[in-house]
């Protein structure tokens, strides 16, 4: 007769111990995702992530904000594997496979920021605490970018600024959380100034009408700054509110002021309205000082030429990028041909800079995503600091990690005289190359603030 | 003296539309005695009937040109407008040039239809309730036309043209004997004065000279006996309700190519508006078209560098602070009757 060993107590201990064994791997690689997936706002769960795109679909920058939301439909679908896969078969990383991220496939909710900056908090905490968005990306006024950025790094997610060009969302006003891709003001300033001297020479008075809010106030500032280094004069400066309308009441007294050019530092509706205006009350056809009397319009788009029809012709403005830039000027500019393809196709126009802006930073994001191997925003930064690129149409660039922008060429643009087709209304006249628009990181104009510490959230 | 003349011209084009709005904002007041917070949503209306007779004149088929490229290197498609086949494309496009003058023939039925309907359809359940019932009601209706609007146009401004013979400018300043182009104004900005003088002459005429409008005239001022002579008066004031919708409506397609259309226009005129018809007088016609051009005229001067640098922020709130101090000193408004507003 054969004894066995076994005991009811020593079995237990048997499977106990075989169990953790076993199960050893699975605690162990568990804890990890969990230290890298848990601990921070809006953590994914289940097999999708969310990303919140906040953009203006009413109100003066309507047109760039559904320009946006376009690309940004468009960067999701290519993330997810559909479509040509746009731009990521040029963008210089090759983490982006189409397969979502991090094994998630990834959805969006989208807000309307009314161009507006309480409504675009509203929105953004809407998507952030209701839809449990990962990121808020968009917008298309700095004054939003702004209030929107502050609100995520107070709610510990990332924010990839959409259209946003003053000096300030990554000047005094940046975070930790905030990353802009758009160029700024400076730039704007740095890139026309040598343009307006070739073509309008130094002795010139100038008159402003500015946008009544961060942006203008900025842009102002950069192009007051730059044109008098060159020895122009500036008569007047006057601010009007945004979404004005009518703006002849500001346009009539230009006439009488003695100067010479107008200086439109107005956007979107604004900026088409303003510009139009100005052409009807016989401004580009005034001689004053002797000189023919010139429009200047320092940020300008395609949307706002489209808008502005034939009063846009022969107006120099810079401009963040151009769909025709790769066809003008070469594969320093990889990525916009494909992208223009993509966005064609699906939507039947070329997109503007702001969707190109837009669909570039969805993008970088996820990429940073892809290479911190985690959602957590302050892995998110890291990968994002000091980051340099290509392919995304705008040559080689930068995100400089001590104030979050990116530095990259300036596109400095001419309204098209003969246009051949409703999309061919501007024409590329010059290149600022990356490192004349560079600014130190210590430029008076972006000081008074600093980025603080990443801010993860929960 | 240039400045001064300028700013008068320009304030007479916003003046213009702030007189139109008004004028029907008290007529509708002075027969029906509601305030009628939808007035500004009509104006808006009235702007989409020529956008709508726009896209209407430029309905197209597709051609392709194997000869032209798109942007995307694919044969160009161009778009042809039908009207081109059946007019020639001579006379098609200047139909379609001239489509915003054409659009008050198109806004005038329109408009009026909509004025009858909103009349008969829900303001008439309101005339014995409150102002502060008729003012939610109307205005709920205003938010509901706007979202409408914004539901089949979308949120953008949709730029509009004048007929290209009247783009460019006029050069007052030579006609006065001052230098060349010191004062410039748009010839479109002349148009619309001259407009709505012959609208505002016209709905007085009608008003004073007609067996209709004596009758109108005489139910203002006392509904009740009108009524006892066996006079139809509401029937009259219904119609009277459907004239200030379409004079509303010609203030906002007429002024489609200063301003571009966008769903709340209305709102931005309709608070002036009301302003206006208090400083001119509850209920008095010629005091609303009075106030409108002389707030118009004052805004403008208002906006001048000069005086805004000597009073900051002063052209957004001078028309509210003449308001106050007209309704302080002369609670009636200008040429409001005597009374009326007093107690």
């Amino acid at each position: 007769m054969s004894k066995s060993n076994f005991t009811r107590r020593g079995l237990m201990k048997t499977g106990a111990a075989t169990g953790a064994g076993l199960a050893m791997p699975t605690i162990f690689t568990g804890a990890v995702w969990s230290a890298a997936h848990s601990g921070f706002t809006n953590a994914p769960q289940g097999d999708t992530v969310t990303f919140g795109f906040n953009v203006p679909q009413t109100g003066a920058y309507a047109d760039e904000g559904l320009d946006e939301l376009r690309a940004f439909e468009l960067a999701v679908e290519h993330l997810n594997g559909q479509g040509d896969g746009g731009m990521l078969q040029t963008f210089s990383e090759k983490n982006l496979d189409g397969t979502g991220l991090l094994g998630k496939r990834v959805t969006f909710v989208s807000g309307d920021t009314q161009t507006n900056s309480d409504a675009a908090r509203a929105s953004a905490r809407s998507m952030i605490e209701k839809d449990g968005a990962i990121m808020i990306s968009g917008g298309s006024s700095s004054g939003v970018a702004i209030a929107v950025q502050g609100l995520c790094q107070d709610a510990g997610v990332i924010f990839m600024a959409g259209l946003t060009h003053s000096n300030d969302t990554t000047g005094k006003d940046r975070r930790a959380n905030g990353f802009r891709h758009f160029f700024n003001t400076e730039m704007s300033g740095r890139a026309l100034a040598p343009i307006l001297e070739a073509n309008y020479g130094k002795d010139r008075k100038a008159y402003h009408l500015t946008a009544d809010y961060t942006w203008g106030w900025s842009q102002e500032k950069s192009m007051r700054t730059y044109t008098e280094a060159l020895g122009w004069e500036t008569v007047n400066t006057v601010l009007t509110p945004v979404g004005a309308g009518d703006f002849s009441s500001y346009i009539t007294p230009v006439a009488q002021s003695g100067a010479d050019v107008l200086v439109l530092n107005h956007y979107g509706g604004d900026m088409v309205n303003s510009l139009t205006q100005a052409v009807q009350f016989g401004l580009r056809s005034l001689q004053a000082n002797g000189k023919d009397f010139t429009i200047v319009v320092p940020l300008y788009s395609e949307l706002m030429a489209r808008g502005a029809g034939a009063n846009i012709k022969g107006i120099f403005g810079s401009q963040n990028w151009d769909w025709k830039i790769e066809n003008v000027l070469g594969d320093r500019y990889t990525g916009t041909n494909a992208f223009v393809q993509s966005f064609g196709t699906k939507y039947g126009f070329p997109p503007s800079q702001a969707a190109q802006t837009c669909y570039a930073q969805a993008i970088l994001y996820a990429d940073a995503v892809t290479r911190a191997g985690s959602f957590n925003p302050c892995a998110v930064a890291e990968a994002l600091e000091g980051f340099e690129f290509n392919g995304l149409g705008n040559g080689p660039t930068l995100y400089r990690a001590e104030d979050h922008q990116c530095f990259k060429d300036v596109v400095v643009v001419k309204g098209k005289e003969n246009p051949e087709n409703e999309f061919d209304l501007v024409e590329i006249v010059d290149i600022t190359p990356r490192d004349t628009a560079t600014y130190p990181v210590d430029h008076p104009d972006f000081q008074g603030g600093s980025l603080g510490t990443c801010n993860p959230g929960a | 003296m240039e400045s001064i003349i300028l700013q008068i011209l320009t304030g007479l084009d916003k003046g213009s539309a702030y007189a139109l709005i008004a004028l029907g904002l008290t007529l509708i007041f002075g027969t029906l005695g509601v305030v009628n917070f939808a007035h500004g949503a009509l104006f808006m209306i009235g702007a989409f009937c020529a956008v709508t007779l726009h896209r209407l004149l430029q309905f197209s088929h597709v051609v392709i040109d194997e000869t032209q490229t798109d942007f995307l290197g694919n044969p160009r498609k161009i778009e042809v407008p039908y009207i081109y086949d059946w007019l020639g494309e001579p006379l098609g496009r200047a139909v379609i040039d001239w489509s915003v003058p054409l659009a008050i023939l198109f806004a005038v039925p329109v408009m009026i239809l909509i004025g009858v309907i909103m009349e008969r359809g829900l303001i008439k359940h309101f005339y014995k309730r409150s102002h502060a019932d008729q003012i939610l009601v109307t205005f709920g209706l205003a938010i509901v036309l706007q979202e409408i609007i914004k539901a089949f146009y979308g949120a953008n401004p949709i730029p509009m043209g004048a007929p290209s013979a009247f783009v460019g400018s006029f050069d007052f300043g030579v006609l006065v004997g001052f230098d060349v182009n010191s004062v410039i104004y748009p010839y479109w900005r002349l148009v619309y004065f001259g407009f709505s003088m012959v609208i505002i002459a016209a709905v007085f005429a009608f008003l004073q000279f007609t067996t209709f409008g004596m009758v109108v005239r005489a139910g203002m001022a006392d509904r009740e006996t009108v009524g006892l002579l066996g006079i139809n008066i509401d029937k009259r004031f219904t119609i009277v309700f459907g004239i200030a919708a379409a004079v509303a409506g010609l203030a906002g397609v007429m002024y489609t190519p200063i301003l571009s259309p966008n769903y709340n226009m209305g709102m931005d005129f309709l608070v002036l508006s009301f302003v206006v018809v208090v400083v001119g007088g509850m209920g008095s016609l010629p005091g609303a078209v009075l106030a409108g051009f002389l707030l118009g005229i004052l805004q403008s001067f208002a906006s001048m560098s000069v005086v805004v640098e000597t009073i900051p922020g002063i052209n957004q709130v001078v028309i509210y602070l003449v308001a106050m101090i007209i309704l302080l000193v002369r609670p009636r408004g200008l040429m409001g009757r005597k009374g009326v507003m007093e107690d």
